[in-house]
Parts: structure tokens; C-alpha cells; sequence
């Protein structure tokens, strides 16, 4: 009976342990989401303004660049998978990149070929686990992206998509990472980087016809300018917004991971007052028992 | 008559928002000044300063490095890597 009581306070021991390290995250990550908030709204005026002068010449003018045309005959698209470093911040990574299959299994569908690009531990550690290649992949500071980083993987892009299809380029960039909703919903996102696909924060094209696009120097320099810095800012969004929907995504599996410790805990007393009071029944009953054997003896 | 509404950002945060009168920015082929009704235009900002005149004389001086400059319908948007207030 005492080695029953023994296992129960063990295993309270054990869940007060765990409930002091998921609360200290839970606490972490709560403080860290306001920052990661205000880092999203910072940089997002500088994001809509370059999607929309991208998507306002795709649309208005008349120049064939191989930012606003689409290629004929696709055959290989890049998917950059956007998780994060650590886990235990529920489905986080694993939504992100059930996606990303997903999204593999409609462009294997169309004919494409598909290359990898990862962002973080988690992705990275999901495919060396299932043995598939990946072109590149980025680890570390997933929760503190760095514009630099976002710098680092535009460059990389560019370079692949205007490179020759012989010599491993792509047609079509797609981005899959989780999109900041609120603080309890983060929703995993496909974006079509390249060719351009959305016309974010532009009104449809009105009934009158607007004027051409002048440009200066000219087209073709101003596009080739436009390319990485749209690439850019798109990719340090998506990082930002990953990075904050991994703040809210962790502290929410905290804090029902610390909840659930306080019920273990709960229980496991309840049963260990359970196992001490029987122990203590016990032993009076064979003290009284033994009394009655002597008294009988005599 | 009718305004400017310009927007200049930066990488990280918005620098300034507001309504003026005239632009006058430097691009990679020289100056340009950019009143209201300008038909839209993409250009490429070299380094340097980007002078805002609102409405009153009132001038704002930006510097901004590594950017363009959009307009459409009396909107303008300065859009650069790093950019900052000089005043």
C-alpha cells in the first residue's frame, strides 16, 4: 500500500514539474506575441505598397517581363515552406506543412515538377525524416526573423526563378506559411509569389480605361528592380506573420498544457489521499485485529 | 484643386503619411517634381533626399536609399528599404 502512495506523489512531483516549465513558456510566448503583432503592422504599409505598384503594372500595362506574364508550359515550381524551429506550439508546423502536400499533390497533378525550400528546424527535421531533398533550407530565428534572412532567400529566388529551366530553374514560386488571424486563430496560406496571382488591396480595374505606365529609366529596368524587392518584402511578411501566429500558436498549447497538468495533479492527489486514508484504515484494523487475537490467547 | 496623397515606408514601419501639393524626388535618371494630376509613373530612386511640400509651404525631407517611387491617381507612394525623416 505505501509503494501505491509512493508511485501517485511521484507522479504529482512529475506534473508540477511539467506545469512550471509549460507555464514560464506560456508566459514567453504571451509577451513575445505583442511584439511580433507590432512588427507584422510595421511592416505591412511597406508590403501592401510594393504588392500593389507590382500588381497595378501587371495589370495596366502592356510590357511583357517575366514578373507579369505567365510562362507557357510550366514544369517545375518551388514551394518554400515557412515552420518554425521548436515545437510545442500544437499544430503549428505540422498544419503548415499538411498544406504544403497539399499543395505538392495539385501541382504534381498539373505536371509540375516540385523543388523545396525550408524555413525552420521543424521542416527541415520533417523532411530528412522521410528522406526527401530540399534545394536550401534556413534554420534558426524563426521566431525573430530577420530582415536579412528574408534578404538572404529573395536573392535565392530571383536567382532560381530568371535562371534557364536546363539549369534548374522554376516557372512558379508558391509560399506556404500560417497567416496571423487573432491571438486563437492562424490559418496555413498558399501564395502564389510568382507569376503574379493576387491583386492585393487594388479595386478591380473600373469601367474606364487608365493610362499606360510610364517608367523611368525604362521598363525593363524598373521591372528587374521591382523583382527582388517584391520578392523580398513578401518573404519578410510571411516570416513576420509566421512568426507571430508561432507566438500565439505556442502559447495557446501552453496554456492547455498547464491546464492539464493542474487537472493531473487534482486527480492524482485525490487518489493518493485515497491510498494514504486506506493505508491508515489498514493498519488500525490490524492493530484491533492483533488486540482481539491477544485478548481471545488469554 | 485637387491633392497628392503620398505615402513613404520604409522596410519596417510607415515614415510618413499625408496630403501635398508637390514631390520632388531623385531618381536614377535626375529630379522630378510630381504635382497633382501626374500620370502614373514608376521610377527608380537613387540615394538621396525625397522633399515633400504640403499645402502652406510646409516641407518634409525624407532621406530614402535603395526604392522607387509609384503614382497613380494622385497617389504617390515612396517605397524604400531604409528610409528616415530628416527634421
Amino acid at each position: 500500500m505505501g509503494a501505491q502512495l509512493r508511485v501517485y506523489r511521484q507522479r504529482i512531483r512529475s506534473a508540477q514539474t511539467t506545469k512550471k516549465i509549460t507555464r514560464a513558456m506560456e508566459l514567453i510566448s504571451a509577451s513575445r506575441i505583442q511584439k511580433a503583432q507590432q512588427r507584422v503592422a510595421a511592416s505591412t504599409p511597406y508590403s501592401r505598397a510594393v504588392t500593389r505598384a507590382v500588381s497595378a503594372v501587371a495589370t495596366y500595362s502592356n510590357v511583357s517581363h517575366v514578373l507579369t506574364t505567365e510562362r507557357e508550359n510550366p514544369k517545375r515550381a518551388a514551394v518554400v515552406i515557412f515552420a518554425s524551429d521548436r515545437g510545442l506550439a500544437g499544430a503549428f508546423s505540422a498544419s503548415v506543412l499538411k498544406e504544403s502536400e497539399e499543395l505538392t499533390t495539385l501541382l504534381r497533378s498539373q505536371g509540375k515538377e516540385v523543388v523545396y525550400y525550408l524555413v525552420g528546424r521543424k521542416a527541415v527535421g520533417y523532411f530528412s525524416f522521410r528522406k526527401r531533398a530540399s534545394l536550401r533550407s534556413w534554420v534558426g530565428g524563426t521566431d525573430q526573423p530577420e530582415f536579412a534572412t528574408a534578404q538572404e532567400i529573395g536573392e535565392e529566388l530571383v536567382d532560381v526563378f530568371t535562371r534557364d529551366e536546363a539549369q534548374g530553374g522554376v516557372d512558379e514560386i508558391h509560399i506556404v506559411y500560417n497567416r496571423f488571424v487573432s491571438m486563437v486563430t492562424q490559418t496555413p496560406e498558399v501564395v502564389r509569389l510568382l507569376p503574379l496571382e493576387i491583386v492585393e488591396g487594388l479595386e478591380a480595374p473600373s469601367a474606364e480605361v487608365l493610362p499606360l505606365y510610364e517608367f523611368e529609366p525604362e521598363v525593363d529596368a524598373v521591372l528587374d528592380a521591382l523583382l527582388p524587392v517584391y520578392i523580398e518584402s513578401r518573404i519578410y511578411n510571411a516570416m513576420l506573420q509566421s512568426a507571430a501566429s508561432e507566438h500565439a500558436a505556442r502559447q495557446r498549447a501552453m496554456k492547455s498544457a498547464s491546464d492539464n497538468a493542474d487537472t493531473l495533479i487534482r486527480d492524482y492527489t485525490r487518489l493518493a489521499n485515497n491510498a494514504r486514508q486506506s493505508e491508515i484504515t489498514q493498519q488500525i484494523s490490524e492493530i484491533v485485529g492483533g488486540a482481539d487475537a491477544l485478548v481471545s490467547a488469554k | 484643386m485637387a491633392v497628392l496623397t503620398v505615402d513613404v515606408v520604409s522596410a519596417d514601419s510607415q515614415i510618413w503619411s499625408g496630403e501635398a501639393e508637390m514631390v520632388v524626388a531623385r531618381t536614377s535618371e535626375g529630379e522630378i517634381g510630381i504635382l497633382p494630376g501626374h500620370e502614373p509613373l514608376l521610377a527608380i530612386l537613387a540615394s538621396g533626399e525625397v522633399r515633400v511640400t504640403q499645402s502652406g509651404g510646409r516641407k518634409i525631407v525624407a532621406n530614402a536609399e535603395d526604392g522607387f517611387l509609384s503614382v497613380e491617381n494622385n497617389q504617390v507612394t515612396i517605397v524604400a528599404r531604409q528610409a528616415e525623416l530628416a527634421n
